[in-house]
């Protein structure tokens, strides 16, 4: 049973689609044609696709851990020093707009990956890696003086709280980078693939994930921490 | 250039791990060395240990926990062994031993004994029931597998190299930052079940995506089996919390390896914030672990009492709000922690809440017997011995709910008979008549009845033997994990559940019997139609063992019990549904990549333990590269020809057509 | 998994089934990044000015980081509330009440065993003046 059957007779029938488990509105015991898996096994892309934006659903409770302990710590200073004194607002802005705009450029891979074209996806996957990396270094290097400062992960349970947070998001975009060129790579040598559409699919959506995941970050950790 | 391993890493002064090492050593050797001679091994490599076979693999999952269940056990032999010679005396186990044994005793039993277990049979079972030909994501679920039994592996190892942790089941800071415990105890524990913890969450996301997306036509959510609803409940519980438990042990590991601040005693860190974390895991994995557990009875149920399951709406209704609930109920482990009335209150409501879903399910239970025709077969009796031992640990649990009794019961051994009493009785007792229900299906041949009862009533009453005196003891004041103790009051009820757990060893060598008997005489318990108790999901619509494809043409699903449906008709038609036209099936092919993963997890796992950094670098850089060099690869499937698929459901049909004809003279539709 | 597809659900991620022509694609992801842009420069705004009134500023943080994901979800996520999209938005959901769960429950259980711990030493000597 295709879904343009199905779709063919749900016009020529008006009956609600959506109907669970009734069966019988096509004369056949099935259920309708957006039985989420009702009608049979998803394709690859949407199975791989679903799978993997549980999988970012779970990262995001991992952090929202890591948030939670930054939340109950943030003020355990153990006399030393607290946001107010520590963050850079200009830093942050730029970190902030460098992921912003890579973000853009991933869906702009997606663009060109649905036109297939070699060029324009390896160009704009190869922006949004300089960008992810021009963020990566900016970070460190704020990580790096905040160190020289006397105020590193274990100064106080603050700071320990402060570093393992951000420096979690800073390792997924590490590892997100590798993966990045790891897709530029199976692109350049195989090409548009359909396994491989399906992992730029999974790449596009875990990048996607991370900015989200940086909204939060530098909204709770730098802007409120700000005030602190 | 070794870390911290040293000779003296070995317990050479320490007699009994010494031992006990040598002899498993010598053990596991001793099997790879006739694997090896006897030609085994690439049997085993190509069928086995590369299988992405989501049926293999949930027989490695079992196989996984019975082993390690054994193990467990002998920890527990060990401690009420102690306890039953220590009152006013030493015992035989010096406390720092005696601490580890109970640490890795829980452990153990929760990681790599129940969590297989339950895995285990949701391999096996659910894609058979959904009437698909595998998981959603086949290689994946090997990976899985194999991480989960190189954290089993690399606890075993700290009983050789090392010490295990000495904090308990769950690593309670300060005790487990490296200024109380700088050993490599917690070490092997945290990075144990880190890298298995990966594994159980690739578990979570591999069987909600198959369950909602990956089912037969026209099965929609309503006409799934009950196991099904309970897989899917505990697993989106395994992506929510175990994440959480991933989180917490590495801000642990950041205090231990890098000096950071969340737990300790100094600089601002809050111990307190652990073990509300811990607990925000560690309540939702109960309820992974029992509500497989209930689906298993679910199935039994109905199917030894000939009819549907009761309620099917209400069953679904109550699993959904159980797996729900059980995210807001976490703080009944800690309520002697000091949060005050408020909030123990409202958590103390919710846990009483949460067991109105269980009632749900057990009414439901007992009205599906109602009116039935009841067969006494082994997974029944497992199934009514669950039901009595489950309600009286429910409500001993609900009990507890209530904070100013948890304030006097907290950590003394009513707790632990508790949770033991749900943990046995719910889950272990699933996974023992889950085993014997499905053993068929996997293995094409039934296992021994006769030892199966007996293996059942040595279990239910060593448990009961076991286990009430620890009530009482509890009731009476005795605190847990005590390496010794002189209050007279607490040394008969010890010395009962000491004789307890000897019958309860007596079962666990019913058990294996049980299982070598079976073996002997498989001939004669032989499963000719694949239908072997008068079943009514789809997993008995197969052949047994089914082949790779698990069904040659997916089935068509009409309503609730659809293999029931069909088998009616065929009886009462006496004769099959028409022969489908065949077609080729890919089927995807088998990958070492989940074992190597595995292998160089547990290298680098060894590595971080011991802080051998250069190693651990290897381990890492090993590890980018296999999963690179997977994903190079062209050719994931293999084709099974049309000729092939067909002459192998013929042979099924073949053994049906005899069943019907053979019943059909005994006397017409059963 | 091919005998038989149900082509009724639509991939997290993906644009509408329908698909749009390519300048369509590029407008949302372009809208997207405006909105982001604009809601970030707020937020950033409202921390360094006196704009809002200082004790409201962590609400009205937490609303535009709220809407700045809402943005990233639509614009560049495709999570709409398409019928073909509910599994992926109720994934969604279940993972927000997990996260309000924790982080909620959390922060309630932490400051109230904070507010019931023994002051600390300079506490009580503060308060004994």
């Amino acid at each position: 049973m295709s879904a343009s059957d199905a779709a063919g007779a749900g016009h020529a029938r008006e009956v609600d689609p959506y109907l669970l488990g009734r069966g019988g509105q096509y004369g056949l015991g099935h259920a309708a044609v957006t039985g989420r898996g009702a009608g049979g096994p998803a394709s690859k892309t949407v199975v791989v696709a679903y799978g993997f934006w549980l999988f970012l659903l779970s990262d995001i409770i991992l952090f929202s851990c890591l948030f939670a302990a930054h939340a109950v710590l943030q003020t355990a200073t153990a006399g030393g020093p607290g946001g107010a004194e520590l963050f850079k607002p200009v830093n942050i802005a730029i970190e902030t707009a460098c992921l912003l705009l890579s973000s853009f450029t991933c869906g702009m891979s997606a663009v060109a990956c649905g036109l297939r074209s070699q060029m324009w996806t390896q160009l704009s996957l190869l922006v949004t890696g300089l960008l992810g990396v021009a963020f990566l270094v900016l970070e460190a290097n704020d990580f790096a003086e905040l160190v020289r400062e006397g105020a590193g992960p274990q100064r106080s349970a603050f700071l320990s709280s402060f570093f393992a947070v951000v420096g979690c998001h800073g390792l997924h975009v590490t590892a997100g980078l590798l993966w990045l060129g790891t897709m530029m790579a199976q692109i350049f040598v195989k090409g548009f693939r359909a396994d491989i559409l399906r992992r730029m699919l999974c790449f596009n959506l875990f990048w996607h994930v991370l900015d989200i995941i940086w909204v939060a970050l530098f909204t709770i950790v730098y802007l409120i921490g700000a005030g602190r | 250039m070794l870390g911290k391993l040293t000779w003296d890493s070995i317990p050479w002064s320490q007699p009994i791990p010494l031992v006990a090492g040598g002899v498993v050593i010598v053990i596991v050797l001793a099997v790879i060395l006739w694997v090896i001679i006897k030609g085994y091994l690439p049997y085993l490599w190509n069928e086995w240990i590369t299988s992405v076979d989501h049926k293999r693999i949930g027989v490695m999952y079992l196989l996984l926990a019975l082993l390690m269940l054994l193990r467990g056990f002998i920890d527990a032999l060990m401690m009420r062994s102690q306890q039953a010679v220590a009152y006013h005396a030493e015992g035989y186990l010096p406390p720092e031993h005696f601490d580890q044994i109970f640490s890795a005793h829980g452990t153990i039993m929760i990681f790599f004994a129940a969590m297989p277990l339950v895995i285990g049979l949701m391999n096996i079972v659910v894609p058979l029931q959904l009437g698909v030909r595998d998981v959603a994501f086949p290689t994946l679920n090997s990976t899985s597998f194999w991480l989960t039994a190189t954290g089993a592996l690399l606890v075993n190892l700290s009983l050789v190299i090392g010490e295990f942790a000495r904090t308990g089941w769950l690593p309670y800071p300060p005790l487990s930052e490296t200024t109380y415990l700088p050993g490599v105890g917690v070490d092997y524990y945290l990075w144990a079940l880190q890298i298995s913890g990966v594994g159980t969450l690739m578990t979570g996301i591999n069987f909600v995506t198959t369950i909602l997306k990956v089912r037969a036509p026209g099965m929609t959510y309503m006409r799934m089996p009950m196991f099904c609803w309970t897989a899917l409940a505990a697993n989106l519980l395994i992506i929510a919390a175990f994440p959480v438990l991933t989180a917490t042990l590495s801000m642990l590991i950041l205090d231990r390896y890098l000096g950071f601040h969340f737990f300790t005693n100094e600089a601002g860190g809050n111990m307190m914030m652990f073990i509300n974390l811990i607990w925000a895991w560690g309540h939702p994995e109960v309820y992974i672990l029992v509500l497989p557990a209930f689906g298993v009875f679910s199935e039994i149920f109905s199917t030894f009492s000939g009819k549907p399951l009761f309620g099917y709406r209400s069953m679904v209704a109550a699993t959904l709000f159980i797996c729900l609930v059980s995210f807001t109920v976490w703080l009944h482990h800690f309520f002697t922690m000091g949060a005050g009335g408020d909030v123990n209150a409202v958590f103390g409501i919710a846990t009483s809440i949460i067991a109105v879903g269980t009632g749900v399910k057990v009414y439901n239970w007992m009205f599906t017997m109602y009116g039935g025709r009841i067969r006494f077969d082994t997974p029944m009796l497992w199934s009514m011995g669950f039901i009595v031992t489950f309600i009286i640990g429910g409500m001993t649990g609900v009990l507890l709910a209530v904070p100013p009794a948890d304030f006097q019961l907290h950590n003394s051994l009513f707790l632990v008979a508790h949770f033991h009493n749900v943990i046995i009785g719910g889950v272990l007792f699933a996974g023992f008549a889950g085993i014997v229900y499905w053993f068929p299906k996997a293995f094409g041949f039934r296992l021994h009845e006769g030892w199966g009862k007996v293996t059942f009533w040595l279990n239910l009453i060593g448990f009961y033997v076991t286990f009430v005196p620890l009530y009482i003891a509890g009731l009476l004041g005795m605190t847990r994990r005590l390496q010794h103790y002189d209050v007279g009051a607490w040394h008969p009820w010890v010395l009962i559940a000491g004789l307890g757990v000897l019958i309860l060893a007596l079962a666990a060598a019913a058990q294996v019997i049980q299982i070598v008997v079976s073996i002997r005489e498989r001939d004669s318990l032989r499963d000719e139609t694949g239908d072997p108790w008068d079943g009514r999901s789809l997993e008995w619509a197969t052949a047994s063992p089914p082949p790779a494809f698990n069904f040659a043409v997916l089935p068509d699903v009409r309503g609730e019990e659809p293999y029931w449906a069909l088998k009616q008709l065929a009886i009462e038609r006496q004769q099959l549904a028409p022969e489908p036209v065949y077609k080729a099936i890919e089927v995807p092919r088998n990958s070492p990549v989940g074992f190597i993963t595995a292998f160089f997890a547990t290298i680098t796992g060894f590595a971080l333990i011991w802080h051998i950094w250069w190693l651990v670098a290897v381990g890492v850089a090993a590890a980018y590269v296999v999963f690179v060099w997977f994903a190079w690869r062209d050719v994931t499937e293999y084709e099974v020809p049309a000729e092939e698929v067909a002459r192998i459901d013929r042979a099924r049909r073949a053994a049906r057509r005899q069943w019907l004809a053979a019943n059909a003279q005994a006397g017409g539709a059963a | 998994m091919s005998d038989h597809l149900d082509t009724g659900d639509v991939a997290a991620g993906f644009p509408e089934p329908q698909g749009y022509t390519v300048w369509e694609d590029i407008q949302g992801y372009l809208l997207g990044l405006v909105l982001a842009i604009l809601l970030t420069a707020a937020s950033f705004y409202v921390v360094y000015t006196h704009l809002i009134w200082a004790p409201a500023v962590p609400i009205a943080l937490a609303a535009l980081a709220v809407a700045q994901i809402g943005v990233h979800l639509a614009f560049f996520l495709h999570l709409t509330t398409a019928p073909d999209n509910t599994n992926n938005v109720l994934a969604l959901a279940f993972g927000v009440l997990i996260v309000a769960l924790i982080i909620g429950g959390s922060v309630w259980i932490m400051s109230h065993l904070d507010e019931r711990m023994m002051p600390t030493m300079n506490h009580m000597m503060q308060m004994q003046r």
